[in-house]
């Protein structure tokens, strides 16, 4: 039964951020996310220093004020004259610093320690569970699902609008659509999805699981709605092999499971039929031969 | 109290910071500040298999491991945007997180290993400037002189370069070339500093004195001297601050250093910071608004 959880939850992180991550790839904001995934950390260490608890809804808040607030000052660094990278850069590394600095003076004893945050500890999911209408599943899974429920509810609703404003952004500007709220809620959405998943799965797996099975599914498809269902495939399959793969050689699961990633990104960016490397690689290969006939 | 050990971690932590801070404005004009950030993520399975091979850690051996993968890991990036519609941002942000979940992997292998569990490996995630050993601090001061000197050397090729390729090729200079080295560079960089400083706030000391330093001048030579020495001041304040307290690492204070340097240049810096900008827009406003009484009258 643990396993099962266990899985899970890896499933769920690896839909949720799949998801998640189709638009981040799109609008080219797939370091933003890497940034809110280190300011979540600032944002669930001043939430627990104002409650003095650590309950996964002030942990959700927190993470989305970060997240916000380092969408926000990346914006008003850029418009003060600095390039994005330099701005994502100064912001996230800045407000990490000082979430770690607040963990060494005021939660030195608590749970919040650093590594947990980095690494996650997926295999301790199964025993914090929560009571909700009498159904008892683990905080994580609960977690996960309410935030994968807001992002299909927010594409459902907004769908045409996120995609206008994603690939025309000036058309939808001209049409009225407010396109900064718009780029605001989905940031909050993308803060939200990293709080669920990096308490069970840690900070790095969720960037690995935003950007990664998203920029493979965007190597395969060309319709965003082909994307998502890529997406979340590959998340999920990340998800599952990583977790055996980790129970065989005994070694951390969200690791593997950025492994795992890794792996299927390669496979599809070498081994893709029509644009993949080696296919590309071959024809290219194949037309200087024939050159050189004709030539000769 | 500036005795023994503490003395070297300054000198040290100051030769880094203008280290840093040099190189980290080549990579910043070339727009290029979150590659170095994948680099130093991608430090860490280097690390951990250079540990898994030779079993013992030292200091060279190990930044020889951490060079190689962040190496790979920044060539990874270019070889995935140059051969795939994908964009830079995609690029670095997968990179980074799979080499350092591979790190994790490795790491946790090596925590699992007898002695492993003493290695101090997970030291390289944040840093431990304080208690470094001397031998240490002699490599890593000896490495940031060489990439100062580097730096200076290379300091009018590398502005051409940046600036104006095309020229800078038609002129007969190996461009390419200037690049790799550029970027084997940063990688140095990077290797040397995350015993001091951690992997992942490493990157901080390339980005933000730069950027810090970009305020300040127009002038290429003016930056790298601001930037140079707004590394260095951090990493001094970093490591005296965090000397007078026992438990506080040394990596994040450097870094808020910095930061609050860079919010000083961003507020008050007189070329193009905010406050002299916003002031001079008024001032342009003020002189208009005098002209057009004048032509109504």
């Amino acid at each position: 039964m643990n396993e099962f959880w266990v899985l899970l939850t890896g499933s769920l992180v690896g839909i949720t951020c799949g998801l998640t991550g189709v638009f981040l790839i799109l609008r080219k904001t797939a370091m933003i996310a890497d940034a809110i995934s280190h300011t979540v950390l600032f944002g669930i260490v001043v939430a627990f220093m104002i409650t003095q608890s650590l309950s996964g809804y002030w942990m959700l808040i927190g993470a989305a004020i970060a997240g916000l607030l380092t969408t926000f000052l990346v914006q008003v660094l850029q418009s003060g004259g600095l390039q994005e990278d330099a701005a994502i850069g100064v912001v996230f590394t800045s407000l990490f610093a000082l979430g770690v600095l607040f963990i060494t003076l005021f939660a030195g004893n608590v749970h919040l320690d650093v590594e947990h945050v980095l690494m996650g500890e997926i295999a301790f999911v199964p025993w914090d569970t929560w009571d909700v209408f009498g159904f008892s599943m683990p905080k994580a899974v609960w977690m996960l699902l309410f935030v994968l429920l807001l992002n299909v509810l927010f594409l459902v609703f907004f769908y045409k609008e996120i995609k206008l404003s994603t690939f025309d952004p000036v058309f939808a500007l001209s049409i009225g659509l407010p396109i900064l709220a718009m780029h605001y809620s989905y940031m909050t959405l993308v803060s939200l999805t990293t709080v669920a998943a990096f308490d069970s799965v840690g900070a790095v797996l969720v960037v690995a699981m935003l950007i990664g099975p998203a920029a493979t599914a965007y190597l395969m498809s060309k319709s965003v709605s082909g994307m998502i269902v890529w997406s979340m495939t590959f998340g999920v399959t990340a998800a599952i092999t990583g977790y055996y793969l980790a129970k065989l050689w005994n070694t951390s699961i969200a690791g593997m499971m950025a492994a795992m990633i890794g792996v299927i990104f390669m496979l599809v960016f070498l081994f893709k039929p029509h644009d993949g490397w080696i296919w590309k690689t071959f024809k290219r290969m194949k037309l200087q031969k024939t050159n050189i006939q004709a030539n000769s | 109290m500036l005795t023994g050990n503490l003395l070297w971690v300054l000198v040290g932590a100051i030769l880094l910071g203008i280290a840093a801070g040099l190189n980290g404005t080549f990579a910043f004009l070339q727009k290029q500040s979150l590659v170095g950030d994948a680099a130093a993520h991608a430090a860490l399975p280097g690390i951990a298999i250079a540990y898994l091979i030779f079993q013992q850690k030292d200091l060279p051996i190990l930044m020889l491991g951490a060079a190689i993968t962040s190496a790979l890991a920044v060539y990874m990036i270019q070889w995935i945007v140059g051969h795939s519609k994908l964009k830079a941002d995609a690029a670095i942000g997968f990179v980074l997180s799979v080499f350092f979940g591979i790190g994790i992997v490795l790491l946790t292998i090596v925590n699992q290993t007898g002695a492993g569990n003493q290695s101090g490996l997970n030291d390289f995630i944040f840093g431990k400037a304080a208690t470094m050993a001397k031998s240490d601090l002699v490599w890593l001061s000896s490495s940031a002189l060489l990439i100062i000197l580097m730096c200076l050397l290379f300091f009018k090729e590398w502005k051409l370069m940046i600036f104006d390729p095309v020229f800078a090729k038609g002129i007969g200079l190996p461009v390419e070339r200037l690049r790799v080295l550029l970027t084997a560079l940063t990688v140095l960089t990077i290797v040397t500093g995350i015993q001091a400083v951690g992997i992942i706030l490493m990157s901080a000391m390339l980005i933000i004195p730069a950027a810090a330093a970009r305020f300040w001048s127009n002038h290429l030579g003016i930056i790298l001297v601001t930037s140079a020495f707004f590394g260095a001041l951090s990493g001094a304040l970093g490591t005296i601050v965090s000397s007078f307290r026992t438990g506080l690492s040394t990596g994040p204070i450097i870094v808020l250093c910095a930061a609050s340097l860079f919010l000083i240049s961003y507020f008050f810096a007189p070329t193009r910071g905010l406050i002299s900008k916003s002031l001079k827009k008024k001032a342009f406003k003020q002189r208009n608004v005098a002209k057009e009484a004048t032509n109504h009258e």
